[in-house]
């Protein structure tokens, strides 16, 4: 399946196959993400989008049981390659989980964090990534005052905020997003909405969502997985206007998933 | 009318009652071995009692003290924990964070764990005495002392060693639900920002398992610091005129105290208010012991509640 728009493609995924143990999960996936676009898988649960996901930062790596075959080229290279750093691959590839994470550490830390691991530890340099990160995940007016306090005591949405601006912090060109939203509340939701709809000017945004809305409000482009193949993959206007597939049509209309 | 209860349930109040009266019995015998304790061992406490030295008679009421045996005893508990803590830990944290679990190699070790902690603690001193003793210690004399006795017999160190391998399960399993409660997610937020596997132990996860580890501590403190049995063919010694003064020397304890007095004494019932005294002393020691590592413990947790660094 081609992309819509591919003047500009930042990943190219070519013929990608995955197992976990003896479970097939994705099956014979061909497609090019563009770049500062954001890309929206959807699917009903279990249908693989969170899995190709993670295979673009190398994720799966943690499990023990996973298999790949394919490829998925990133400037120039396969990121499956044996020669590829893994560590400087998930600096370039950053990632959103689902449940927000911050370190048991004050709001400072938590964004320092990425830049201490590659050895930035100057605190001037450190003070400014902190704060344009903060900025451009719109939680700085919130936090500016109380930057070194528990991470903990924020709401869950200043917290998902602060995942996001400790994952820009280290300006990966790509950030990836699994189900960002679904622990919120619908006023977080619509910040975060907000928030992708800014960060696109830096970053190629790649968002795993369950909720359509959510998708024709963030996403240029679309893709819908079924049963661990990708069914459809076109402009997200194209998508929820006119899709080509049944399954598609079916699915976004509420028919099942 | 079908609301109306019919009489008393019996079934019920029966085994309300007799739950309830099993409780209470355990903590009657507790408060039982408790108060015995506390009521004939304060008889015998005094300073000097507390401070005084063995050198002026060990089996008189008036003259024993038991300081060399609290010395002792803190001397091989501290030396325990420095032995078993490192290698406790780093084991858990093989098992946790690199081993596979479901592969065989991970359950034979687990299995290995799991029976170490079975094991009667005597057999442990057997052990520690052929192992530690003879084996290590014979070695080192044989090396480094041009076969000079020096480490070749009971010791400090050696008894030290031998408790730690006894204390080693317990801190290898405290260790390893610490790093289990520390939830997924927080690792992968740290590798997904290109943190190494060893920087994510290192900077998230080993300082939110670190309460749990000193849990784990806490455990083996307790337990070493009564154990006699692992340590009498190890480095316990029935007198000595001195405190140790180096790893190689060997060193009174409490509980092995406590042995002693109970079979070694001429006359058992005079000395018995000395055998009370030394074994309030040696529960107070281990509920000191085990207060300093609950207070570090909280301490520890609430700096990571408001967590600055």
């Amino acid at each position: 399946m081609d992309n819509p728009d591919p003047h500009k493609p930042i990943i190219e995924i070519n013929r990608l196959n995955f197992w976990y143990g003896p479970k097939q999960a994705l099956f014979d996936i061909n497609m090019t993400i563009a770049r500062n676009r954001t890309t929206a898988f959807i699917g009903p649960s279990g249908c693989g989008k969170s899995t190709l996901l993670r295979c673009f930062n190398r994720m799966n790596d943690l499990n023990d049981e996973q298999r790949i075959d394919g490829q998925i080229v990133m400037h120039g290279m396969d990121i499956r390659a044996p020669e590829v750093d893994v560590i400087e691959l998930r600096k370039r590839v950053g990632m959103v989980f689902q449940k927000s994470n911050p370190f048991p550490k004050s709001i400072f830390e938590n964004i320092a964090y990425g830049l201490r691991i590659q050895g930035r530890n100057k605190k001037s340099d450190l003070e400014e990534r902190i704060e344009t990160s903060l900025r451009r995940a719109a939680l700085w007016e919130e936090v500016k005052d109380r930057l070194h306090e528990s991470a903990m005591a924020l709401s869950g949405g200043q917290q998902q905020r602060l995942c996001i601006a400790r994952t820009i912090a280290v300006e990966p060109d790509v950030v990836l997003m699994d189900e960002p939203c679904s622990a919120l509340d619908p006023t977080a939701t619509a910040k975060i909405e907000e928030l992708i709809q800014d960060l696109k000017r830096y970053y190629t945004i790649i968002i795993v969502t369950h909720n359509m809305q959510q998708a024709t409000r963030c996403s240029e482009f679309t893709a819908f997985f079924y049963l661990g193949k990708l069914i459809e993959f076109d402009t997200t206007t194209k998508i929820f206007t006119n899709p080509a597939n049944k399954q598609t049509e079916d699915y976004i209309t509420g028919r099942f998933g | 009318m079908p609301l109306r209860r019919k009489g008393i349930d019996w079934q019920s109040l029966i085994f309300t009652g007799a739950t309830g009266l099993m409780t209470f019995s355990v903590v009657a015998m507790v408060a039982l071995i408790l108060g015995n304790i506390a009521w004939n061992g304060a008889a015998q406490m005094s300073l000097h009692f507390i401070i005084g030295g063995t050198k002026e008679g060990m089996f008189d009421t008036a003259q024993a003290g038991v300081f060399p045996m609290i010395f002792g005893t803190l001397a091989l508990v501290v030396l325990m924990t420095l032995c078993v803590l490192p290698i406790g830990v780093i084991t858990a944290i093989y098992l946790s964070e690199y081993a596979r679990s479901t592969h065989a190699v991970t359950r034979v070790i687990r299995g290995a764990i799991n029976n170490l902690a079975g094991v009667p603690s005597i057999v442990f001193g057997l052990f520690g005495l052929g192992f530690f003793v003879q084996f290590v210690g014979g070695g080192i004399d044989k090396i480094f002392c041009g076969g000079e006795l020096t480490y070749g017999k009971p010791a400090l160190i050696w008894a030290a060693a031998t408790m730690a391998v006894l204390t080693l399960p317990v801190v290898i399993v405290a260790t390893e639900e610490a790093l289990r409660a520390v939830p997924q997610g927080l690792r992968e937020g740290s590798m997904a920002l290109g943190a190494t596997k060893l920087e994510t132990i290192r900077k998230v996860v080993l300082p939110q398992a670190t309460p749990g580890i000193i849990t784990g501590a806490i455990l083996a403190v307790g337990r070493g610091a009564g154990e006699v049995a692992p340590i009498m063919f190890t480095g316990a010694a029935y007198y000595l005129a001195h405190l140790p003064a180096h790893l190689s020397d060997q060193f009174m304890n409490l509980g092995y105290h406590v042995f002693v007095l109970s079979t070694q004494s001429p006359d058992i019932e005079r000395t018995k208010p000395i055998l009370f005294g030394t074994v309030l002393v040696l529960l107070v020691l281990t509920f000191l012991l085990n207060s300093a590592g609950v207070i570090v413990r909280a301490k520890i947790r609430a700096r990571a509640r408001h967590a600055h660094g």
